[in-house]
């Protein structure tokens, strides 16, 4: 990371501060006609609040626990854990997408479903999370005599196993719904960009040699079969864009 | 479109006038206005064209332009085509005060009287509209009328266009559009501190409402010396061609003046600017090698997919950046504010795709854009001096009003 | 109380694909047109110009582009004894929302349907004797002779790049030798292929296959259509399908039409605008316009002389049946039309892992790839097979996004080291053979209103009941044995077929290629619009879109929803406009 000036933290801020400028306005009904509307300076951008925070300080230790099993962190190199996965995770929770608002979330909601119906409970996922990471480490605690962050790797991979394969009933909430939702948060806060908190230093990216958020490969078509080495991009950049 | 629009409904009564003069006046007059671009400056985007009340930034504060329908109260209505002669000549308002320079009599002041009188009735055959202008924005002593009989008296010579018989009618159709009617000069040419054009600096360049306008001159050291009288011709008439695009006040010349007029008067302009020599340039300074390395990082992660990774753009589609007179201004203000707030290609009829650039203010530092703005204005054979961050962040500022 | 707004001419619902063609010809004719569009205005500089297009999470995961299930989603249900359930969230297919519908995050693979495809019952009949017992399959009633002007007619307008394989009847070297016989060639040159196409090209050539580039509404170089609107080169992104374009690179709405119909005087454009039903008048046989709600919940009722559907299959059809235009199909009873046919397509696939080879998949684009179409369609010969149909089978480079994109091997886990592992020793090194299935229509797959759930304005949801059907099963393990042989000779150290068998699964993307609801067909007892897509009920009123298609087939449909648009478009313009009325005696 030679020559990356900014700290994150101050690479982050300096996200939320540019952008409150520039948001476009919301949704209202318009009539258009004569020219297509165009306005300097304006830029839909990414809703991104990488600081915003949902889950208690146990929730988010439960979390962290489960993520860095989920990606563990070897001789691959880092993992969820350094990637700020719990990070993202907790802001996507505290935003829009934590509370449903763009799903379908009015009842009934059916005790059962079938496997091609996705995803059906009652919880939107901020809630679920909270039901479904409360009935965890209770039973973590009854079972095994301790929350589930404090469980040993094998054990809390078994753990894991069982919620994935569905054979471990949680209280009130739907244990493979929860594995599912955060096996999939823990994937796009692993290979997301940055500016959502996850994906630190975009290891994810490095991991697989993903180049980012590049726009233009026709210098590279002709490969053929050749490895293209590209440092990866956020949208907000990489180190290499300020001077040394 | 607007203004189509309204022609096809009209939707105030005819007027008087339009029925007195004869239509082939009027359309001379359609022409003559387009030529001056009138609808520029005497209309808010999306009003009524010609009803006024669009404000005018200048280093000296706001002025608005008035309503110059023919309604009685608050446009033309009253006034007589000798009147209006004389403020196009002259510069000198019906009641007889004076009309602020911002209004380019000093250039209007070359078109023949039956020119000027064909303008009237052009104008006096448009619907009429009744809308007052706001009061100009102006510190003392400028709004103090007087003053401008001072300017006038150190800048300002009346009379018509005077063809120079040792030139091809070409030639001087061209100078009387681009020194008249078309006012050029009015963006292209750097002001004193009086606001009067540098004569010595006659189209090669100027800044104004914070956009640096390029120099046109198209002979040696020119800036459109790479120009050919044809791609002139293209670039006034849809917006594009091989070396750029236009945007911002110069789109809106193309998109209401100059796309309207006829190829014999595009070619007469081109023939004209060609004849113009420029003075060599001085050689820009070198620009940090750290700073060139994180430009050119920043360029080939944004700028490649429309402006190709060597500069060359799409021709006609993304400008192409290597060449360009905006890049190699010696003003950066135009390349900052561009990449700053993004820019939209003028839709015409020839392009009406209305292919645009976004803004990097959000994305960029600063820092960064003046290292991008750095990389290209040095690369490709470019040949613009550096810009630095405060200069970035300074029209930033300037920017946010 | 709905306000009353000001007649005009024509009122298109919904502005995507089929509304932006049918305004600008219909305005061309002189009428006065208004769009309505229930989603946000959106364009390329401000809603997703390369500053922020790239950006995985925000487009295809939180979906900012795609419908709003939060306010109208569809339930689901693979059978009809079981209880339908909302899709939450959408899955399987993705129905685009605000200006340019899905052209915006189309791929962009534009195809013509087979001649054959058009008549698929009476030419599988004539060929293999009667369909199996519970196929509904059926003649469109518009041949492929009668849409060629027209399919030409949105190539042009979209640019494509692609190799004719069948010229006025002569036989190309390098195009689809299968294909109908084309007019002119592709506007534009085929796309650059990368490593895989290469690979896939000199597998499928050895087996004896005739390889050729798929047909790309990516740009292949600079493009300025027929309209004059530009086009820029397509810069292999890897951000296509389910992306807006940064560059103007892919031909959409707003890259191909808006620049030129936005200045007609005679067009108008209202976003945030959802129209909830077809006003009809008392005989219930001519629309009056349609009523429509804006965000703040104003409603208005807009008089019109010709109404058209153009909101995209799933919604034209809900809003036939929340119109009451024609009867709901029942499939206990086989009566009624509306929502009857639903189809969707089936794809399978072979995932190949190179083993010092690189793909690059990152560089990529929606339309980028190399296709062999001897399975597709009546190409081959079915008899003892014991279906009709098949797909295209190509190689697409469209993409490496790791969120989606996570190429590992057969038996790796879905997490933990061992899938981290695979994913970074494979991401780079490998590609994928799909299959593109057809789907043919039967009595029990179908689309009807729920009686349970309700929309934001507490109207029914559209109920969806399907399932893969046998035909379509042993189609799909068909093409995917000869993927397999394809999949195998590319070079790789192994391959992972993704058979699609169980039952549909309403969550794992596939395509957003629904289509039927609305069919179209000879006469009224057999579809809901006749040839001219025009409703048979109603002849003020004309639906476009895949809705009409009777089952669909092994490619993807968007050539072939566009010159239906155009073929109905000249059939308004020359003889709707003369003599307004049924075009087709009942
Ligand atoms: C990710 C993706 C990839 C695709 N790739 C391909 C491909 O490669 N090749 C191909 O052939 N096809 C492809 N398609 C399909 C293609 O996009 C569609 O076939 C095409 O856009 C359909 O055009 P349409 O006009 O019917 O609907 P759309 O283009 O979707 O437009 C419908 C519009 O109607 C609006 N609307 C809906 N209901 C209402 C209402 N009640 N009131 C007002 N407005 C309403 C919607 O908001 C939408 O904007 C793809 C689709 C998706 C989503
Ligand atoms: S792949 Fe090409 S057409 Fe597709 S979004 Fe990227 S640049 Fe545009």
């Amino acid at each position: 990371m030679a020559g990356w000036k900014l700290s994150r933290r101050g690479f982050l801020t300096s996200t939320l501060i540019t952008t409150t400028a520039l948001l476009v306005p919301g949704a209202f009904a318009r009539t258009i006609s004569g020219e297509v509307p165009w306005l300097p300076g304006r830029a839909n951008l990414p809703p991104a609040y990488p600081d915003l925070r949902f889950f208690t300080t146990a929730e988010r230790s439960c979390i962290d626990a489960i993520i860095a099993r989920l990606i563990p962190t070897d001789e691959t190199g880092a993992g969820a854990r350094e990637a700020g996965v719990t990070d993202f995770i907790d802001s996507q929770l505290a935003g829009f997408y934590g509370k449903g608002e763009r799903w379908y979330m009015q009842g009934p909601f059916a005790d059962e479903k079938l496997d091609t119906q996705g995803y059906q409970s009652e919880q939107p996922p901020a809630q679920l999370y909270r039901d479904a990471i409360e009935a965890l480490d209770a039973h973590c605690e009854q079972t095994l005599g301790s929350v589930f962050a404090r469980l040993e790797e094998n054990q809390q991979d078994e753990i894991l196993k069982r919620l994935e394969e569905g054979d471990l009933e949680l209280d009130g909430v739907s244990a493979k719904a929860f594995f599912d939702l955060v096996l999939e948060n823990t994937i796009e806060g692993f290979f997301s960009d940055p500016i959502y908190g996850g994906n630190r230093d975009m290891v994810g990216w490095k991991l697989v040699g993903f180049p980012g958020a590049r726009y233009d490969y026709r210098d590279y078509l002709d490969h053929n079969g050749e490895p293209v080495i590209l440092e990866p991009v956020g949208l907000k950049g990489r180190p290499a864009w300020t001077p040394a | 479109m607007t203004a189509f629009a309204m022609l096809l409904l009209g939707s105030a009564p005819a007027p008087l006038a339009a029925q007195e003069s004869s239509f082939s006046q009027v359309e001379r007059g359609r022409y003559a206005v387009a030529t001056g671009n009138c609808q520029g400056c005497h209309t808010i985007p999306g009003e009524v064209p010609f009803s006024g009340g669009r404000g005018l930034e200048t280093p000296f504060g706001t002025i608005y332009a008035p309503n110059i329908t023919f309604d009685e109260d608050t446009g033309l209505g009253l006034w007589s085509k000798d009147e209006f002669y004389r403020a196009m000549h002259e510069g000198i308002a019906r009641d007889g005060s004076r009309l602020y320079p911002a209004f380019p009599y000093p250039h209007f002041t070359k078109m023949p009287r039956d020119e000027v009188d064909a303008v009237y009735d052009y104008l006096a055959s448009l619907p009429r509209v009744r809308k007052e202008k706001p009061e100009n924005d102006l510190p003392v002593p400028l709004n103090w009328r007087f003053a401008l009989r001072f300017w006038n008296w150190m800048f300002f010579e009346p009379g018509e266009f005077q063809p120079d018989p040792t030139r091809s009618a070409e030639w001087n159709r061209g100078a009387y559009l681009v020194e008249g009617p078309a006012h050029c000069a009015g963006c292209h040419t750097e002001k004193n501190l009086a606001g009067a054009d540098k004569e010595a600096q006659h189209l090669k360049g100027g800044n104004l409402e914070n956009w640096a306008a390029p120099s046109i001159r198209g002979g040696t050291h020119g800036g459109l010396e790479k120009w050919s009288e044809d791609e002139i011709v293209e670039y006034l008439r849809g917006g594009r061609n091989a070396h750029t695009a236009a945007f911002s006040t110069m789109a809106e010349v193309i998109e209401l003046s100059t796309q309207h007029f006829t190829e014999a008067d595009l070619k007469a302009i081109a023939v004209y600017l060609k004849d113009l020599e420029s003075d060599e340039r001085e050689e820009p300074e070198e620009a940090d090698a750290s700073v060139l390395a994180a430009g050119e990082a920043i360029y080939l992660d944004n700028c490649n997919a429309c402006h190709v990774s060597d500069g060359s753009g799409v021709p006609r589609f993304f400008a192409p950046l290597a060449g360009s007179g905006k890049v190699n201004d010696p003003d950066p203000t135009t390349v900052v504010r561009v990449i700053l707030q993004g820019a939209r290609s003028v839709p015409t009829k020839v392009h009406p795709s209305p292919l645009s650039m976004p803004a990097y203010d959000w994305k960029l530092t600063d820092e960064q854009i003046a290292a991008v703005a750095t990389y290209v204005r040095a690369s490709w054979g470019n040949r613009g001096s550096p810009v630095t961050a405060d200069e970035v962040g300074e029209l930033r500022e300037a920017l946010k009003e | 109380m709905a306000r009353k707004l000001p007649h005009v001419d024509v009122v298109l619902v919904g502005f995507g694909w089929t509304a932006a063609i049918l305004a600008q010809e219909l305005t061309d004719e002189g009428l006065t047109v208004l769009a309505i569009e229930r989603g946000a205005w959106r364009d390329t500089p401000t809603d997703f110009p390369p500053t922020v297009a790239p950006d995985e999470l925000r487009w295809y995961w939180r979906k900012e582009m795609f419908q709003n299930n939060a306010r109208d989603t569809i339930t689901f249900r693979n059978n009809r004894s079981q209880t339908a359930l909302p899709m939450r969230r959408w899955g399987s297919f993705l129905p685009g929302e605000g200006v340019g519908g899905a052209s915006v995050h189309w791929n962009g693979q534009t195809w013509r349907f087979l001649p054959s495809d058009f008549i698929a019952a009476s030419h599988n009949r004539e060929r293999y004797g009667e369909l199996p017992e519970g196929m509904t399959v059926q003649d469109f009633g518009v041949t492929y002779a009668e849409l060629e002007p027209h399919f030409d007619r949105f190539e042009k307008l979209c640019g494509i790049g692609g190799k004719a394989g069948n010229l006025n009847g002569q036989i190309q070297d390098g195009g689809n030798p299968f294909e109908g016989p084309r007019s002119s060639e592709y506007p534009n040159p085929p796309m650059h292929m990368t490593f895989a196409q290469h690979q896939f090209a000199k597998a499928t050539a050895e087996l004896g296959l005739k390889p050729f580039p798929g047909p790309s509404a990516n740009m292949s170089r600079p493009y300025t259509n027929p309209l004059g609107c530009q086009l820029g080169p397509c810069s292999y992104c890897g951000f296509c399908e389910k992306y807006g374009c940064g560059n103007y690179s892919k031909a959409s709405v707003q890259t191909t039409i808006l620049p030129v119909l936005i200045q007609k005087p005679n067009f108008t454009l209202k976003t945030h605008n959802e129209v909830l039903h077809v006003n009809l008048d008392k005989s219930r046989t001519r629309a009056t316009g349609v009523r429509h709600v804006d965000v703040q919940g104003n409603e208005y009722d807009q008089p019109a002389d010709l109404v058209i559907l153009c909101a995209y299959q799933t919604n034209n059809t809900r809003l036939m049946m929340l119109s009451g235009i024609g009867e709901i199909y029942n499939p206990a009873t086989g009566q009624g039309l509306v929502g009857k046919n639903y189809c969707y397509q089936i794809m399978s696939s072979a995932d190949v892992f190179f083993e010092d080879k690189y793909t690059n998949e990152f560089a990529g684009a929606g339309a980028l790839g190399m296709v062999v179409d001897e399975y597709n369609g009546d190409n081959f010969d079915h008899s003892g097979l014991g279906f009709i149909g098949g797909g295209y089978i190509a190689n697409w480079t469209t993409n490496a996004r790791p969120i989606e994109s996570q190429p590992v091997p057969e038996g790796t886990p879905s997490w933990g080291s061992a899938w981290k592992k695979a994913m970074a020793e494979n991401f780079l090194k490998a590609t994928s053979v799909g299959a593109h299935g057809a789907s043919m229509a039967y009595a029990n797959n179908y689309l009807d209103l729920d009686p349970t759930y309700k929309d934001a304005y507490g109207r029914p949801l559209m109920r969806m009941t399907y399932d893969f059907t046998p035909n379509d099963v042993a189609m799909s393990a068909f093409l995917t044995e000869r993927m397999k042989e394809i999949a195998e000779r590319m070079g790789g150290r192994e391959i992972k077929l993704n058979l699609r068998d169980g039952p549909y699964d309403s969550m794992p993307y596939q395509t957003t290629h629904n289509t039927g609801g609305t069919i179209m067909g000879t006469n009224p007892s057999n579809s809901v619009v006749n040839r001219y897509l025009q409703s048979w009920d109603v002849p003020n009123l004309f639906v476009m879109g895949a809705g009409v298609f009777p089952q669909n087939a092994g490619y993807n449909p968007t050539g072939t929803v566009a010159a239906l648009t155009y073929w109905a478009a000249a059939a308004i313009r020359s003889q709707y406009l003369r003599s307004p009325g049924p075009l087709v005696q009942a």
